[in-house]
């Protein structure tokens, strides 16, 4: 019982992972001392990179028009990577490019040019690394610009495997910039799903969303980060939460022994969660009427289920497909991070969420679920926000940190 | 990680065998009203229940008896009401309710009547319990019925909230009764969550909820083990490394997240390694089925803090109380969601377990089904009927588990003493046992020790009883039992202090049909010690001034030394002829440990009388007749009204509400000034609704607190070792408070830095309005400074004052 049994005191320290640290969150303003100084912008390419938990994003700017000078100069290896990442959409078994969301004509940082936007699984980086080598990187440049955990994670790795040292930038700065830039800068960005609980009529309609302040930001990657977002530079991380899509894939590859998450999501599209999860007419026969209640409790109790609620019998699991526990594990995650937010923004008396994040990705299911539960639960008040490039805004909002800010940092 | 998984699951036995002298479904024949919290998982029977004990009559000097020992017409048959629930699995239900039908007398008489059910099985049993019981169901709402059982439990069950903090000392804070309750959050983890704002007992609203909770954890734990069934799935979850499943900050980020002031520890998402594991090409596994289930329970757990958490802000609450089937007082779930409250809350909301949690919607439903004289009095833990926390009993009657509390209901209503300078704080115990490991040691051991002695005296008391022997016998299995389960859970039943300790002996003597052990021997003291009456006082009127109150304090605490429960006095007072001249030379030399009797008598001299004063009495015999008598007779002298409190029920050799009135009857016969005072209401016997040999101050008699504040009390006057040493002894009031005792055990005595016979005169002025708000806090005021050289070590305290090492030594001990 005292620290000075050592592995009770690991214990503890183990024990204490399970929630959260001591310490508050702290505002994002004075923490950015992590990042060395960048070396110019003008050494192509230019890459950002947001190495997550689960997925590592690359955005990759393509210059349009190459100066003469840049022409004579490019030499033979960055040919090589420009063509080996603009020609191709996959790369290796599991790196793709999505090639739907590129966007032509951008200008940063003077420069006219295509966003190219890629991912592939984190656990590939040793991959990475080796297709970075093999294709000459080092000769290129010395500074990788890259945000998410992996930055800090991975940044031996870069160092001592293909010689680049990577500048860190925050992952919430480098999110919110991003997904500013994006927003400004595609006109179809952000939009809404309108009538979300019928099928029939339920689709995507553009929002405007040139005011943007104040908003929620839901983070849905691996894990779930809930920022109230007051202006530019003006943000805190209010919430988050360990179940996210990391808990979805990791629940549905133990449950249904799928391989990826686009399989996740498509086992989850054909699926019924209602013979996984309980309902209150599973509990009380659908005799609610005469039950007796008031009608408050009636009305809130409707709505009450208890996720994989059947499962602990065994003849209910032997009827459960597939299919059918994917839906439940979309759903329960999908309506936690919902009410988490909603009681977010209710805390802040914020009024608009966007929701981003790779969670989101080929997944109509879950926006559908998020928009409705905002709009029921608040009556109306609440409105859920999407963006098209849902996980990026990470890489691309240190792309423009090491454009636009280098030298300061 | 398996060295900490061994210790954890040694100290968290799953079940402690306990001797078959423990009843299940006791006193079955005569229950009255029945109900029903049918759970997914656990059925909670609730019934009440008329006790019949026998209750020891009192009889006066003048009375004819003249019998060596009591005959059993000196008992007269009472019936007490108690409250039982008995708690097992959903699917025992049946064995169950068969059982209850065979043990029903007349079981005829329910036809007609209704019973009421709750719960998620109450739909599904409706039909069974009418076949089985001949009953009409009558189905109360789930909510409605957890709300008014948990109000019951707060108000009524002392230590029945608390803190949990795993690995902290003690881990288990209980939370002492409060006068107010209100507002709460309750949260119930069934099936689903329910999120519950109470504001009142009439006001209170489902303020939402979420559909993660314990059927979750049970239906994902039975997809991804073998596990069968809830608790070989919480088993499991011990033994796991949550590490392995779930991604931490430190996976993603090499280390912490420090801007973000995230720790490297924390969970970013839960499961997320599960990803990688199950793509892992070499087939291996990384995991085992306890390191999922182990990261599921956290999930659960962490996210139900989490949202708790957003609804308490949301709401302004900073009391959250958990219940329901998922907690079942699981320290790893009660951690984690007071970690992730905390955590969330910046510690600014308190999250609260409740002991029996099980209970509450059996205790709500029972209530909406019963007459309203039910609630009337009060309500104490039973605690020899009562499971402690975590101790299963298997029933050899029905060979399964299950779990009982039970409940006393009381005549008198109980409130807080209205005196009480902040009855939210009051805490009577002085030493809290679970906390103190070497004071709980010893005090085991000590009551274990003496329990021969109170078996002794228990089949002493009832000569003519043929199965007097067997039954203490049955006591003494199951006292000591029980003492033996409170060294391995000393939080068994609430804080574990000398009073419960005390309060348990009670229980069980009354459970074994020995209402009172002592009634002889109170009774031939109270006769032997009033012959003495008048010399005693002839000694002290012969006396003036400052010597004559000296002398009348010294008689209190002389008389104190005649105490049965103390085994080294127990031992001289049976084996030679222990006179009140022999105690008086007991009384050291002054000054005392504590010696507040200068400024007593200093009082009394320069001050005008006391208006009223209520003197808490302790032991029979010379005690009270030679010391207490004699100090009050002065007091009403100085004009000053009396009231003398008595406890309720027996408990050891203290005088009772009864006899106190025929003691006060004979030395009226010997005393002048008590004859006129009793006469013309100057003093009063009063009863305290107290059970045991200690004083309760948040459980006084309803009628005793408005006489209080009725007479306008200015004095209160405690006496003895359990009632100002064991508790009360840094209780404050408002008003003057004398407290009198002599230490007669000696361990305590070198632990408080005195010897045997230490004496205790703690003399406490009324706190003026400012003293009020910066003295409440403070433990130990009282403005006397003398000091007695420490014997023992002196070297090791050099103390500023009496009082200031007094309440360190205590406290801390």
């Amino acid at each position: 019982m005292r620290p000075q049994n050592c592995e009770n005191y690991i214990y503890e320290e183990i024990m204490a992972s399970n929630g959260y640290p001591d310490v508050a969150p702290v505002s994002n303003k004075q923490s950015k001392k992590n990042s060395p100084p960048c070396e110019s912008g003008n050494s192509m390419p230019w890459f950002g990179m947001d190495i997550g938990g689960t997925l590592t994003k690359l955005v990759y700017f393509e210059p349009k028009y190459i100066t003469k000078d840049e022409a004579d100069a490019e030499v033979e290896t960055l040919k090589n990577i420009r063509q080996y990442l603009t020609k191709n959409s996959a790369y290796g078994k599991t790196g793709h490019r999505d090639a739907h969301l590129q966007m032509d004509d951008v200008c940063i940082r003077g420069r006219r040019g295509t966003l190219h936007f890629i991912r592939f699984p984190t656990s590939e980086m040793g991959n990475f690394l080796a297709l970075a080598k093999a294709k000459g990187m080092a000769t290129l440049v010395t500074t990788v610009c890259a945000t998410g955990g992996g930055a800090y994670k991975f940044e031996e790795n870069f160092n001592q495997e293909v010689n680049l040292s990577l500048a860190k930038f925050d992952e919430l700065d480098s999110l919110i910039r991003g997904m500013l830039y994006i927003d400004a800068t595609n006109p179809h960005e952000c939009y809404y799903w309108s009538e979300p609980t019928d099928e029939s009529k339920c689709q995507k309609v553009p929002y405007d969303f040139s005011k943007p302040y104040p908003f929620l930001l839901v983070n849905i990657g691996s894990g779930v980060s809930i920022l109230a977002v007051q202006g530019p530079n003006d943000y805190r991380r209010i919430s988050g939460t360990s179940l996210g899509g990391g808990t979805f894939l990791g629940l549905c590859c133990l449950l249904t022994g799928c391989n990826s998450f686009e399989e996740a999501i498509e086992l989850a599209t054909s699926g019924d969660s209602t013979r996984v999860d309980k309902l209150v007419k599973d509990i009380y026969g659908g005799d609610y009427s005469r039950f007796g209640l008031p009608g408050d409790l009636v009305a809130s109790s409707l709505n009450d289920v208890c996720s994989f609620g059947q499962m602990n019998s065994k003849d209910r699991r032997n009827t459960v497909s597939r299919e059918d526990l994917a839906r439940a594990t979309l759903v329960t995650i999908t309506n936690n991070i919902g009410s988490i937010t909603r009681m977010c923004a209710l805390n802040e008396k914020i009024e608009r969420v966007v929701f981003v994040g790779n969670f989101l990705r080929v997944n109509p299911i879950s926006m559908k679920l998020l928009a409705s539960a905002m709009d029921y639960w608040s009556k109306g008040t609440l409105k859920a926000l999407f963006l098209e490039h849902e996980g990026y805004f990470g890489a691309v909002g240190c792309l423009l940190q090491f454009t636009g800010n280098s030298n300061q940092r | 990680m398996a060295q900490v998984s061994n210790e954890e699951t040694s100290s968290h036995p799953q079940s402690i065998k306990l001797p078959a002298a423990i009843e299940i479904f006791a006193n079955l024949k005569n229950a009255q009203k029945f109900a029903i919290d049918i759970g997914l998982s656990l059925t909670k029977i609730a019934y009440y229940s008329t006790v019949r004990y026998r209750k020891a009559l009192y009889k006066g000097v003048d009375s004819q008896s003249n019998e060596d020992f009591p005959a059993e017409n000196s008992y007269q048959v009472s019936e007490g009401n108690r409250l039982h629930f008995v708690k097992f699995e959903t699917r025992h239900i049946e064995s169950c309710l068969d059982f209850v039908k065979e043990n029903l007398v007349n079981v005829e008489r329910f036809q007609g009547t209704s019973i009421q059910v709750t719960g998620g099985g109450a739909y599904k049993y409706k039909k069974l319990l009418q076949d089985k019981l001949g009953t009409e169901v009558d189905k109360k709402d789930e909510i409605c019925c957890l709300i008014k059982g948990c109000n019951f439990l707060l108000k009524n069950i002392p230590g029945e909230a608390f803190e949990y903090e795993r690995h902290a000392n003690p881990e288990y804070k209980f939370h002492k009764a409060s006068p107010n309750i209100f507002p709460y959050l309750l949260v119930n983890i069934g099936s689903g969550v329910s999120i519950l704002k109470v504001e009142s007992e009439q006001e209170f609203e489902r303020v939402g909820g979420t559909a993660t909770g314990g059927g979750t954890f049970w239906g994902l734990g039975s997809l991804l083990t073998q596990a069968k069934g809830f608790d070989e799935l919480l088993q499991l979850a011990e033994k796991g490394d949550h590490r392995n499943i779930d991604m931490l900050v430190k996976d993603i980020y090499g280390g912490d997240y420090s801007s973000q002031g995230l720790s490297g520890d924390l969970i970013a998402s839960s499961f997320g390694k599960a990803v990688f594991n199950s793509q892992d090409p070499s087939g291996n596994k990384n995991y085992s089925e306890a390191d999922i289930v182990r990261s599921l329970l956290f999930l659960i757990s962490n996210d139900i803090g989490q949202i708790a958490s957003l609804y308490a802000s949301m709401h302004n609450m900073n009391k959250v109380y958990f219940g329901g089937y998922f907690l079942r007082n699981h320290p790893l779930s009660m951690h984690s969601i007071s970690y992730a409250i905390k955590y969330w809350t910046k510690g600014q909301v308190k999250p609260l377990f409740l002991r029996h949690e099980g209970y509450l919607g059996a205790i709500g439903a029972f209530l909406y089904g019963a007459q309203p004289e039910s609630e009337k009095g009060s309500w104490l833990e039973n605690f020899a009927g009562s499971s402690g926390l975590k101790s299963n009993t298997r029933s050899a009657q029905l060979g399964i588990q299950i779990d009982q509390l039970e409940i006393d209901q009381a005549e008198n209503a109980v409130a807080f003493c209205p005196l009480l300078i902040d009855p939210a704080t009051y805490n009577p115990d002085t030493t809290d046992l679970s906390q103190d490991k070497e004071a709980r040691d010893y005090w085991l051991n000590c009551f274990e020790e003496s329990v021969d002695k109170f078996i002794a005296r228990a089949i002493y008391s009832q000569p003519q009883s043929p199965t007097a022997k067997d039954r203490a016998s049955k006591l003494k299995e199951k006292y000591i039992s029980r003492l033996h389960y409170l060294h391995e859970q000393p939080f068994g039943y609430g804080t574990l202090t000398v009073r419960t300790l005390l309060d348990t002996i009670e229980h069980c003597m009354k459970e074994f049909d020995f209402p009172d052990p002592y009634l002889l021997q109170k009774k031939q003291e109270n006769e032997e010690a009033l012959k003495h009456l008048k010399k005693r006082l002839e000694v002290i009127d012969n006396l003036e001034g400052s010597e004559k109150i000296e002398e009348l304090i010294k008689g209190v605490l002389t008389g104190n030394i005649f105490d049965w429960g103390a085994q080294e006095v127990a031992l001289l007072m049976e084996t030679t002829n222990f006179l009140f001249e022999d105690a008086q030379k007991k009384i050291p030399e002054r000054p005392w440990l504590q010696d507040c009797l200068d400024n007593w008598i200093k009082r009394l001299q320069e001050e005008p009388p006391h208006r009223c004063a209520a003197v808490f009495i302790d032991n029979s015999g010379v005690d009270i007749i030679l010391g207490i008598l004699p100090f009050v007779r002065d007091l009403l002298q100085r004009g000053t009204k009396v009231i003398l409190c008595a406890n309720s029920m027996p408990a050891l050799n203290d005088v009772t509400y009864p006899e106190l009135q025929v003691i006060l009857k004979d030395a009226a016969k010997v005393c002048d000034i008590i004859k006129y005072a009793l006469n013309e209401n100057r003093l009063m016997a009063m009863e305290t609704a107290q059970a045991g040999p200690c004083l309760d101050l948040s459980r006084l008699n309803l009628d005793l607190c408005v006489a209080m504040i009725k007479q306008n009390v200015d004095l209160i006057v405690i006496e003895g070792m359990g009632r100002t040493l064991h508790t009360n002894l840094y209780a404050r009031v408002k008003c003057e408070c004398l407290k009198l005792a002599v230490v007669k055990n000696r361990w305590l005595a070198k632990r408080l830095g005195g010897d045997m016979y230490a004496v205790i005169c703690k003399y406490e002025r009324e706190l003026s309005k400012t003293d009020n708000q910066n003295m409440a806090k403070t433990k130990d005021i009282c403005d006397c400074n003398q000091l007695k050289k420490n014997t023992n070590d002196s070297s090791a305290q050099v103390p500023t004052s009496t009082s200031t090492v007094m309440s360190k030594t205590i406290y801390l001990s």
